[in-house]
């Protein structure tokens, strides 16, 4: 794998010396036509850029503004009077930072028994052989099939059965592995050459060790598609801890926002603070995004939501 | 893809390997098996019976009433059967719009984004993508604050002369509006008299309420990036070849994209079209935060009901019928579209549409 430096070098392919060269301007003789097309093009994908980012610019200006500017001004990028007001309120006077606490132990369990589970049965499933290995595959083919609102109901039911309810287990566990997340990694796993684990089985290692050492560092960037997968997964999931946690003490961003965005602190709209909240709960997987903005844009399976 | 594994070594170096095998998968197979299967069984009895909230649905004390449940939801004239009805009503238009616009515009997207000569491709992936990546909770309060009576979108439209909806406050059915504008205030007798499920067949043709028009701007919104990517990936394994020799051929770049890139993205077409499908019937999150299927219910969608049968009514059986017949209902839509996708490659006259797909790279070859 490359790792060119240039995050401008996103666009792989096709871009090569024509794209560069071409002047914004009009060249020479170059066809009428062809120049009013690139700017119609050009007019579009700017207005439909903005379209897009516009609301997140807009979200981040009205955090700063106070409430009757946010209410008198609701397209302006810039607040009249700058106010900390409502980030003082959340910050200090809510349950913001524990609920950002919440969502970051969530997340962090989640993503870790993710990526070592699912790679762990993908790599099984892909490579050991024993008896029930397609009807296990049968299975989880089946099982991603059903709708995860369909479960809210039937996963309180045995939440509460096993007595994990509102605990961070009862939170956590559910989520620690994903079906489509061990269907990935099987597909990597069976893409890689098998000669090196035939080599090291040869030399000793047991089935483990293999695993461990020889053939998950090989599995690089399929994690990192699980690890993004699941960081955001877990960071955004709202449905499972309404459903397996009450307690204030276990509220999670996701919960705590929807809580503020029915109204439950103070009087007025409060666009601010709602806002605010929304804002800084989006920081982390915006980053995660950033980070890995080149593999999830070139990768169609970590590119799927839901 | 198959197993690319050596066979002949499997007596001596593989020994052990069952017992790793399910030890290996031994950790899904419980997790899955606690938190899926055994739920799904577990409230399929809880739709059959009379359970109240309280204790353990497997004391002597709960019942099995047949389908009772089912009978509520889809049958009894009574309330419940009214909200079934609505939500279904509401969520249907709302899968009936979200899904081709959704379709249609990360189409658009990918074909804009792709095009070989583009400078700042990247910027403009970047922009069309990151609402995929925030959480449907931050999404929609964002959304609360742009479509409010006083927002950021009735401030817009004011400005060519426009005075906005109050979006979502506005129950209204965009389709009713529509009739409303030539003075059509009620509808039929024969719609307004009869029904299904509780509603009447004039409220069935409602369309989507301001309120759900917002919801459905909302999801094509977040969800069109995601599968801009999908169709991206699948624009740049197509070989030019085919798009050169139809450009040879003198095919104009509209009737390129018809003819030959459309038709080339079916396998894409097709998954785009079916997650969509299955996440549309599955609203819950934008409700939850922000209307609660307010205004009167007409954002009341059949995972919300079901959510709120059971944990806030405590009527635990019909919130499991109603997810029991949204799973059929997803299950059916799915196999349904896989259906029709699937009869419409074999159909002839379609047939005209894919024959130069097959001889063009010949020519080419031939050249």
């Amino acid at each position: 794998m490359t790792t060119g430096l240039n995050a401008q070098s996103l666009s792989v392919s096709t871009t090569t010396g024509k794209g560069r060269s071409r002047p914004k301007g009009p060249r020479a003789p170059r066809s009428r036509r062809a120049i009013i097309a690139t700017s119609v093009i050009y007019a579009v994908l700017v207005v439909l850029a903005v379209v897009y980012i516009f609301p997140f610019l807009l979200q981040v200006a009205t955090a700063f503004k106070t409430n009757p500017d946010a209410t008198a001004n609701p397209v302006s990028l810039i607040p009249t009077t700058w106010s900390t007001a409502a980030l003082q309120q959340l910050f200090v006077n809510s349950d913001f930072p524990l609920w950002f606490m919440n969502s970051a132990i969530v997340t962090i369990f989640v993503t870790f028994g993710r990526v070592f589970f699912d790679s762990l049965a993908g790599y099984a499933l892909a490579r050991l052989h024993f008896r029930g290995r397609n009807v296990i595959f049968a299975g989880l083919i089946a099982v991603m099939a059903v709708p995860a609102v369909v479960l809210m109901i039937p996963k309180f039911l045995v939440i509460n059965q096993l007595g994990i309810y509102d605990s961070y287990t009862g939170m956590i566990v559910p989520l620690l592995v994903d079906a489509a997340g061990v269907f990935i990694m099987k597909g990597f796993f069976e893409s890689i050459p098998v000669s090196v684990e035939e080599q090291a089985r040869i030399d000793g290692a047991g089935t483990f060790r293999l695993f461990w050492s020889v053939v998950l560092p090989m599995a690089r960037p399929a994690l990192v598609t699980i690890i993004i997968l699941s960081f955001q997964g877990s960071w955004n999931e709202l449905a499972q801890f309404i459903i397996s946690a009450q307690s204030p003490s276990l509220t999670t961003l996701t919960k705590g926002v929807a809580s503020l965005s029915s109204g439950q602190l103070g009087q007025g709209n409060q666009y601010p603070l709602k806002l605010a909240a929304a804002a800084i709960m989006t920081i982390p997987v915006a980053v995660m995004f950033f980070v890995f903005q080149r593999r999830i844009m070139n990768n169609s399976e970590g590119a799927v939501k839901e | 893809m198959t197993t690319t594994t050596i066979r002949p070594h499997r007596s001596n170096i593989r020994r052990g390997e069952a017992a790793s095998g399910w030890l290996f998968t031994a950790p899904m197979l419980i997790l899955l098996g606690l938190f899926l299967v055994i739920p799904v069984l577990m409230a399929l009895w809880v739709s059959f019976s009379d359970w109240g909230g309280n204790g353990s649905p497997f004391s002597g004390n709960v019942h099995f009433v047949g389908t009772q449940n089912y009978q509520s939801i889809l049958g009894s004239g009574g309330l419940a059967e009214q909200n079934f009805g609505t939500s279904l009503r509401n969520n249907a238009w709302y899968v009936v719009l979200v899904v081709p616009i959704q379709t249609a515009v990360s189409l658009f997207l990918a074909v804009m984004v792709n095009r070989a000569v583009l400078r700042g491709r990247g910027f403009f992936r970047t922009a069309f993508y990151f609402p995929s990546v925030t959480s449907s909770v931050a999404i929609t309060v964002l959304w609360l604050f742009l479509f409010s009576t006083t927002g950021a979108i009735n401030k817009v439209l004011s400005w060519v002369g426009i005075h906005g909806p109050n979006w979502f406050n506005d129950p209204d059915g965009i389709l009713h509006l529509f009739l409303g504008l030539f003075g059509v205030q009620s509808g039929p007798a024969s719609l307004t008299s009869s029904g299904f499920l509780g509603i009447t067949w004039w409220d069935w043709l409602a369309g989507p309420s301001v309120a759900m028009s917002a919801f459905i701007l909302m999801a094509v919104f977040t969800t069109s990036g995601t599968f801009m990517l999908l169709f991206i990936a699948a624009l740049q394994n197509l070989g030019g070849d085919i798009q050169e020799a139809a450009m040879i051929d003198g095919a104009n770049g509209w009737q390129r994209f018809w003819r030959i890139t459309l038709p080339q993205l079916r396998p894409t077409l097709f998954t785009v079209l079916t997650l969509g499908l299955i996440g549309c019937w599955q609203v819950f999150d934008q409700i939850y935060t922000g209307t609660q299927g307010a205004p009167a219910n007409t954002t009341l969608t059949p995972a919300y009901l079901s959510y709120t049968s059971a944990f806030t009514n405590q009527a635990w059986g019909q919130g499991a019928a109603i997810a029991f017949i949204l799973f059929v209902i997803i299950v059916a839509f799915t196999i349904l579209q896989r259906w029709i996708l699937r009869e419409r490659t074999v159909s002839k006259r379609r047939m005209r549409a894919y024959l130069p797909k097959t001889e063009v790279p010949l020519e080419g070859g031939s050249r």
